[in-house]
């Protein structure tokens, strides 16, 4: 009976929203009422620790804290509030994170409804049998029209709105209510202490003092500080030094920890690849007999080229990215070698916001300048020998006569927008070779589009070209199909003849010329005027499909020498020498860093 | 021996596209201004081959000027230049000039096109520019330099063909061709001056050069021209990387490895027993500086030259190996820019020292 005590006072659960829709501003709201932050400690948006994160407002990791409410019933809760990544590059650390509640807050924008990446995460929550309860936020803003959310709620996810509480986190308004929801909607969790211990991995971190921080929710069975635990997935061992529960600024150490609840484990472990996100922890004095389901290797999705932009910072770069790898097993990297960037680090994300991330991250926290390629998908190639492989760098395209089938990968993707914009986006969608599944009005006003389509397209910029052409409105995600038979060739540019290995890229035939035209134009308006004409083509093959041409310069003198003002002229050619600095020298050619960035955005 | 140059900030008006520090001018304040350049003068105890008055409109100071130079300790066949603006120049002024020992005159022509000089704020005609020129050959001067403006809006090559062919029919023994640059704060700037594109621009100045040649003004720098024997002799030493003392409001000098300017300010200057400077670059005359400055001269860069410094000539001639051919002329003793070559001198330059 102890026992079920116990389970009957906690609640475990996450906060779904879209970007900007409130979620950080809820948790802050919560962690202020239940009084498990001291005011003064309490910074805005408390559970994004990462600069990154703040500033974006999205949540990079999954984070977990436990919180102690006082209900009106009279009884006092354990919440563990567990904040998920919102991003759909991040879509199993999501199903992780979930897998490890009973419930999820669903937060809607009274002003806004509904959003693609919203509705995405719900489906996952329900997926997983969690209790969903959505709460309506914002009710302050004049815009607000909390009734056709609720209705709208309804009618698109299909669950019950009445009762969910007009909330603004952002003034303070009706957070207990949302409180009271979460003991009355959420169930507790289940489980047996007694039975052999299975512990889900649902986050992990490195601790320069304590080695990886591993975040599991216990399904079943009891740890406690001294046991050897076994990684079901991974196979590694090792003994518990330390566990307990998070608290909103620090980790609290306890003696165990039990089934249904959530808490952290620290064991001495070097390597965040031994904590898999999703893997079962068990003991090796009494394991489970089967892993917790829905583990699965994540692989990543999209590859680009890091350069520094100052080839003796190389090694800083490596530093930068072994950190980085201590806390984020999804980023992969091996070095790479480039003719025209030097020595460099082919990077695989798992998608967009991932690499955009990473890439800021080391600029910003590391201090680095980077040279980026543009970013490539994974090819599947059978080669006329039988052998089959795995292309993610267009410089290793094999030669068109040895391929017998090429395989891109293909997405799902989910268009939300206002059914204003329909026409652009069914225009853009099928710009980028996507092929139109469905259409769904949501309400009167707002459509779901469904397109399978190439990841290959949307690499680049489609997002920014989705919310240039909807002025902002629409939202999208995507999740991968598999590899489809495809037609591609490789299109190679070349700078006064000579090839530049970093501006290769694998495209679909039929888009190749508009795309070599395109880089083209671009490359001309990025690589200054030098002492000699220089070409721009593009070529597949032998066969040249675009160019331009970089006239030569014509005039670049200092006429004037009076007075003896030596000074001036010292400067410039000072000035000419910095300048020197940014740019890269191809073969004959001169290009600046701009140039190389500037491809990455064909579509501005 | 060394160089002087005397910064004279004074001028009747001011024209849109000047840069340089200049005050209206007055008796009163030109007489306290020769005082204050003699003071100066007394702190330095130099022997001077080239004395150059530039401006500002230096022959407003014609009564001061000999002043000045009875101050000046000079060597023998000295060059003592004065620059003069056509519509403050008489012959009584010149005159003065010649007695006080001045031997150069350098006139602000411009151009021989009266719509050309009006575009320019100048206040004197083509027929007046003539006049003063051969007024100066009356007066006994015997080098007489003439600048010329290249690159106006519309400046077409038959403007070019007249106003150098009519500067040719002058006593004239030396001309500076100037590209017009639009600089910061100049009210040039402020307006929309619609400038030759560079293709037009390189095509008017190497027309410019052909069209000098012709009528033996050789070219000894960029923007110089001289007939035989009447280089500027004060401007090759800032060419050479030679040393120079500068004096007056504005006044740039390169003295003892360290190059400085005074303020721009008359009043300072006046006030002050001894100019204050401000130091510009305490690190002049490295080989790339002296590089840059030698390059822009037709006799180029002597590889003897480089390897004073340390640079080797195998250095020199592999970066050329970057550069189009029409671009420099390398043979075994030196390296030079060609007419093509010195409308891209800043890049050019920069290839050979290697950026």
């Amino acid at each position: 009976m102890a026992d079920r005590d116990y389970l009957s006072e906690i609640r475990n659960f996450c906060i779904i929203a879209h970007i900007d829709h409130g979620k950080s501003t809820l948790a802050d709201r919560i962690l202020e009422q239940t009084e498990t932050v001291a005011h003064r400690d309490m910074e805005e948006q408390l559970l994004d620790n990462m600069e990154l994160e703040r500033e974006r407002g999205i949540t990079i990791k999954a984070r977990a804290v436990r919180l102690n409410y006082k209900a009106q019933d009279g009884n006092t809760y354990a919440f563990n509030l567990i904040d998920t990544p919102g991003h759909v590059d991040f879509n199993y650390e999501v199903s992780r994170s979930l897998n490890a509640c009973e419930g999820a807050i669903l937060i809607v924008d009274a002003s806004q409804g509904i959003e693609a990446q919203t509705l995405a995460n719900t489906y996952l929550a329900i997926e997983q049998d969690l209790e969903v309860v959505p709460v309506i936020n914002k009710i302050d803003l004049p815009s607000a029209q909390p009734e056709v959310v609720k209705e709208e709620i309804e009618d698109v996810i299909g669950i019950p709105a009445d009762d969910a509480p007009l909330i603004s986190a952002k003034m303070g308004i009706n957070i207990e209510a949302v409180m009271e929801q979460i003991v009355k909607c959420v169930p507790p969790p289940k489980g047996d202490p007694g039975a052999p211990l299975k512990a889900l991995i649902f986050d992990s971190y490195y601790d320069s003092y304590k080695g990886v921080i591993v975040y599991v929710r216990i399904k079943e069975g009891t740890l406690r500080v001294g046991d050897k635990i076994r990684m079901m997935a991974t196979g590694a061992e090792f003994q518990v030094v330390e566990l307990g529960y998070m608290g909103a600024t620090s980790l609290n150490s306890t003696g165990e920890l039990k089934a249904g609840e959530v808490g952290y484990i620290a064991a001495s472990i070097k390597s965040i690849g031994d904590t898999k996100v999703g893997d079962t922890v068990t003991t090796v004095e009494n394991p489970a007999e089967e892993p917790l389901e829905g583990y699965r290797n994540v692989n990543p999705m999209v590859f680009s080229g890091i350069y520094p932009a100052d080839g003796a910072k190389y090694g800083d770069l490596r530093d930068a990215l072994e950190r980085l790898q201590l806390n984020d097993a999804s980023l992969t990297f091996e070095p790479e070698t480039s003719i025209a960037l030097g020595f460099g680090f082919r990077c695989g994300f798992l998608g967009l916001l991932h690499m955009d991330i990473i890439q800021e991250r080391l600029e910003r926290e590391y201090n680095l300048d980077l040279v980026t390629t543009a970013p490539s998908v994974i090819y599947k190639i059978e080669k006329m020998s039988g052998e089959t492989v795995y292309i993610d760098n267009p410089t290793n395209y094999p030669d068109p006569a040895e391929i017998m089938q090429a395989y891109e990968p293909m997405v799902k993707v989910n268009v939300f927008s206002p059914s204003d914009y329909v026409g652009n986006i069914m225009e853009l969608c099928q710009e980028r070779r996507g092929i139109f599944k469905d259409m769904k009005y949501l309400d009167e006003t707002r459509v779901d589009l469904h397109y399978e389509m190439p990841l290959n397209e949307i690499v680049y910029d489609f997002f920014d070209a989705l919310k240039s052409r909807t002025k902002g409105y629409a939202s999208y995600d995507y999740e991968m199909l598999g590899f489809y038979p495809s037609k591609l060739v490789k299109l190679d540019i070349m700078l006064n003849g000579d090839i530049v290995d970093a501006l290769s890229f694998i495209v679909h035939a039929d888009k190749a010329y508009p795309r070599a035209r395109r880089i083209a134009e671009k490359l001309k308006e990025h690589i200054p005027r030098q002492l000699f004409e220089v070409p721009i083509q593009a070529a597949i093959g032998g066969k040249i499909i675009a160019r331009e041409t970089v006239k030569a310069m014509r005039k670049d003198v200092l006429a004037k020498c009076y007075g003896g003002d030596i000074t001036r002229k010292k400067k410039l050619l000072e000035k000419q020498k910095e300048g020197k600095k940014r740019m890269r020298q191809l073969g004959t050619v001169e290009v600046p860093q701009e140039a190389f960035m500037a491809v990455l955005k064909l579509d501005e | 021996m060394t160089g002087l140059y005397i910064h004279i900030p004074f001028c009747a008006s001011k024209c849109p596209y000047c840069d340089f520090y200049s005050e209206r001018y007055s008796k009163k304040l030109a007489e306290e201004y020769k005082n204050a350049v003699i003071r100066n003068l007394s702190h330095y105890n130099e022997t001077y081959d080239t004395v150059y008055f530039g401006g500002g409109t230096p022959i407003l100071l014609w009564e001061e000027i000999g002043g000045i130079l009875s101050n000046v300790r000079l060597c023998e066949n000295a060059e003592i230049t004065v620059e003069a603006n056509p519509c403050v120049t008489d012959e009584k002024r010149l005159e003065r000039l010649l007695e006080g020992g001045v031997n150069r005159i350098s006139f602000g022509v411009q151009s021989l096109n009266d719509n050309e000089l009006l575009f320019l704020g100048r206040k004197h005609t083509a027929e007046q520019a003539v006049r003063v020129v051969n007024l100066a050959y009356k007066t006994g001067f015997r080098n007489i330099s003439a600048d010329l403006m290249l690159g106006l809006p519309n400046q077409d090559k038959s403007s070019i063909y007249n106003s150098v062919n009519a500067l040719s029919q002058l006593p004239l023994t030396h001309i500076s061709s100037y590209l017009l640059k639009i600089e910061e704060g100049t009210p040039f700037s402020e307006m929309n001056i619609d400038i030759p594109e560079d293709e037009a621009m390189s095509e008017l100045y190497l027309y410019t050069c052909e069209e000098l040649d012709k009528n033996g003004f050789k070219q000894y720098e960029i923007s110089n021209f001289a007939r035989d024997g009447f280089m500027c002799r004060h401007n090759l030493r800032y060419w050479r990387c030679e040393e120079y003392i500068g004096i007056g409001a504005a006044a740039h000098s390169f003295c003892n490895g360290v190059r400085f300017c005074t303020e721009r300010s008359i009043e300072k200057f006046i006030s002050a027993d001894k100019q204050e400077v401000v130091i510009t670059d305490d690190e002049a005359g490295g080989f790339d500086e002296f590089a840059m400055l030698k390059l822009r001269l037709s006799e180029g860069l002597k590889f003897s030259e480089c390897e004073k410094f340390g640079v080797a000539s195998e250095t020199i001639i592999n970066r050329c190996k970057k550069i189009p051919s029409d671009y420099i002329i390398v043979n075994e003793k030196s390296i030079r820019l060609t007419r093509n070559g010195f409308m891209l001198s800043n890049a050019v330059i920069g290839k050979i020292l290697g950026y």
